[in-house]
């Protein structure tokens, strides 16, 4: 025999071809639609603002762990897949400095700082998109008029459908639209205000479905996110009572799908604990809905997730699985 | 702190450890609520440093002249009675000739009472100590901590409205977060960290350990 030793070795014995490099990397090809679609209706200055993110971040990443002395992973794709997130988050109007600087945030204090990957409490591209939001509030609610096919700089500028929604009315968004079918296939196609990457449905929609595939994110917390959603503006999202609110407006406005498929499932900032995953999911739905119906912003997906972070170890800890043997039995 | 041979101890080198090894804010990170509160402009940063070490010197000079009759059982009451009574009047004098700023911060005037940096003085070397090391040492912790307070607006200041002193430097708002608590907590951490950095990379010391520092 060739191989006369016995070769001892601790568990796992089943290695895995799935690293975090491969993960990220996969995850930031699947949003490549969502971006085309974005550069398609918002012109060259939508892949400035996508590239000036990626450039901040990666940048951040290397100076970050250049000065601690730590080892240098731009290769594991995760600050690529922040910069590419933050850049789909926001208008594609925005000077050149906030890209930047909201990449700095994100990457080096919350993730860095923190301790790096793995370590951060709150999604880092959120925190860079609320930063932003907070300091520089008119540029990052300045949404351009999408306008197809790589046209010339578009200086008009016009509000999201949530924010017409939440100034004026459901009337004033089907008169914006036509009627009720044209506004639903414009939602749903992306050609709509909004932040640069968020707005086509139906491309992000085919970068979750392959990520669910490759069983990269399960379904528990977007579809709770989502159900939850609709639920809350189907009960209390009309004007006339009870039970007449459009859920159909809801979910495919804002940036409820790119949240709720690519900023929730968050390896590092959800519970880990399937049951509690789908408790995440119903709080991130219930504070979205609530800051849409009733807070200041027209969009709350970003502060919920953000808020729902904070649970997820609470979340975690309540709903551990009990692991066999290690409770005494009762006498 | 030693202080068992009172004629060796160097009143500079007291004065210097409240400003830097011991500085209240940067290395043993108490008293974070105030820095957080007031320091939104130069002015009232300044000014509550003014009143902090005005109250830290009192203090620390009233406890060690009376340091042999209090009784160690009930220190904690005289350090709290004493302590307030300065603050009284630090806000009675501050009410009385600078209404502008005492209307934006009288709250946090009156809160000095609960400030940790000024009670673990009173407790730890004040009551230990004779008076004119704890007067230097009064200076040194108030000092530092007015240091402090003055590093952290110049910098919320300059960044969440343009301005220093109420002059206008940049003409715009160029990082309105700063002026918010969010912004309080950034700017405090990373010029925390930034003092740790000059520690190790140029006195050769471990840095603070946050909450842990002694």
């Amino acid at each position: 025999m060739e191989q006369d030793k016995l070769i001892i070795s601790v568990s796992p014995h089943i290695g895995s071809e799935e690293s975090v490099p491969r993960i990220m990397w996969t995850v930031s090809a699947s949003l490549l639609p969502a971006l085309a679609m974005g550069i398609y209706y918002f012109g060259p200055k939508a892949l400035v603002v996508t590239a000036l993110c990626l450039i901040g971040s990666l940048a951040s990443e290397w100076f970050v762990q250049k000065m601690a002395g730590k080892e240098i992973t731009l290769s594991d794709g995760s600050a690529f897949l922040t910069g590419i997130l933050l850049g789909m988050n926001m208008p594609s109007t925005v000077p050149f400095y906030i890209p930047i600087v909201s990449a700095f945030v994100a990457v080096a204090i919350t993730k860095q700082l923190f301790g790096g990957l793995g370590y951060n409490i709150f999604n880092p591209a959120l925190v860079g998109r609320a930063f932003a939001l907070i300091t520089w509030t008119r540029s990052m609610t300045t949404w351009a008029v999408p306008d197809a096919a790589f046209a010339a700089v578009n200086a008009k500028t016009t509000a999201t459908p949530l924010g017409i929604l939440k100034e004026e009315g459901m009337g004033k968004l089907l008169e914006v639209f036509g009627d009720k079918l044209s506004l639903y296939k414009e939602l749903i196609i992306g050609h709509r205000a909004g932040s640069l990457g968020e707005t086509s449905m139906i491309a992000i929609l085919i970068g979750a479905a392959f990520l669910v595939y490759r069983r990269y994110i399960s379904l528990r917390i977007p579809l709770s996110f989502l159900a939850t959603v609709a639920v809350g503006a189907w009960i209390f999202g009309g004007k006339g009572g009870l039970f007449t609110g459009d859920p159909i407006v809801h979910l495919f406005s804002g940036g409820l799908m790119l949240g709720a498929f690519y900023m929730a499932t968050d390896y590092v900032t959800c519970p880990t604990v399937r049951s509690g995953q789908i408790v995440f999911g119903i709080g991130c739905g219930f504070l979205t809905i609530l800051i849409r119906l009733k807070a200041g912003y027209p969009e709350g997906v970003m502060f919920a997730i953000l808020i729902m972070n904070c649970f997820a170890p609470l979340i975690d800890r309540s709903f551990r699985t009990h692991v066999f043997g290690a409770k005494k039995a009762k006498k | 702190m030693e202080a068992t041979n009172p004629q060796k101890i160097d009143y500079w080198k007291v004065t210097l450890s409240g400003i830097f090894k011991e500085n209240a804010i940067f290395r043993l990170a108490i008293s974070l609520c105030p820095a957080i509160a007031v320091t939104t402009g130069l002015r009232t940063g300044v000014l509550m440093g003014v009143a902090v070490v005005f109250v830290n010197v009192m203090v620390n000079i009233t406890v060690s002249a009376i340091r042999a009759f209090i009784h160690p059982r009930i220190r904690m009451p005289i350090f709290m009675l004493i302590i307030s009574g300065w603050v009284t009047v630090a806000d009675l004098s501050m009410a009385a000739f600078a209404r502008e700023a005492y209307k934006q911060m009288g709250l946090y005037i009156q809160l000095i009472v609960a400030f940790a940096s000024i009670f673990t003085r009173a407790e730890i070397f004040a009551s230990k100590n004779k008076i004119m090391p704890s007067f230097f040492d009064g200076i040194g912790m108030g000092v530092g901590f007015m240091f402090a307070l003055i590093v952290i607006s110049f910098f919320r200041e300059l960044l969440g409205k343009g301005t220093l002193w109420g002059v206008s430097i940049i003409g715009a708002k160029p990082l309105l977060i700063m002026l918010l608590p969010t912004g309080g907590f950034i700017a405090t951490g990373l010029l925390m960290a930034f003092f740790n950095w000059i520690d190790i990379r140029f006195y050769g010391g471990k840095g603070a350990g946050g909450a842990s520092g002694h």
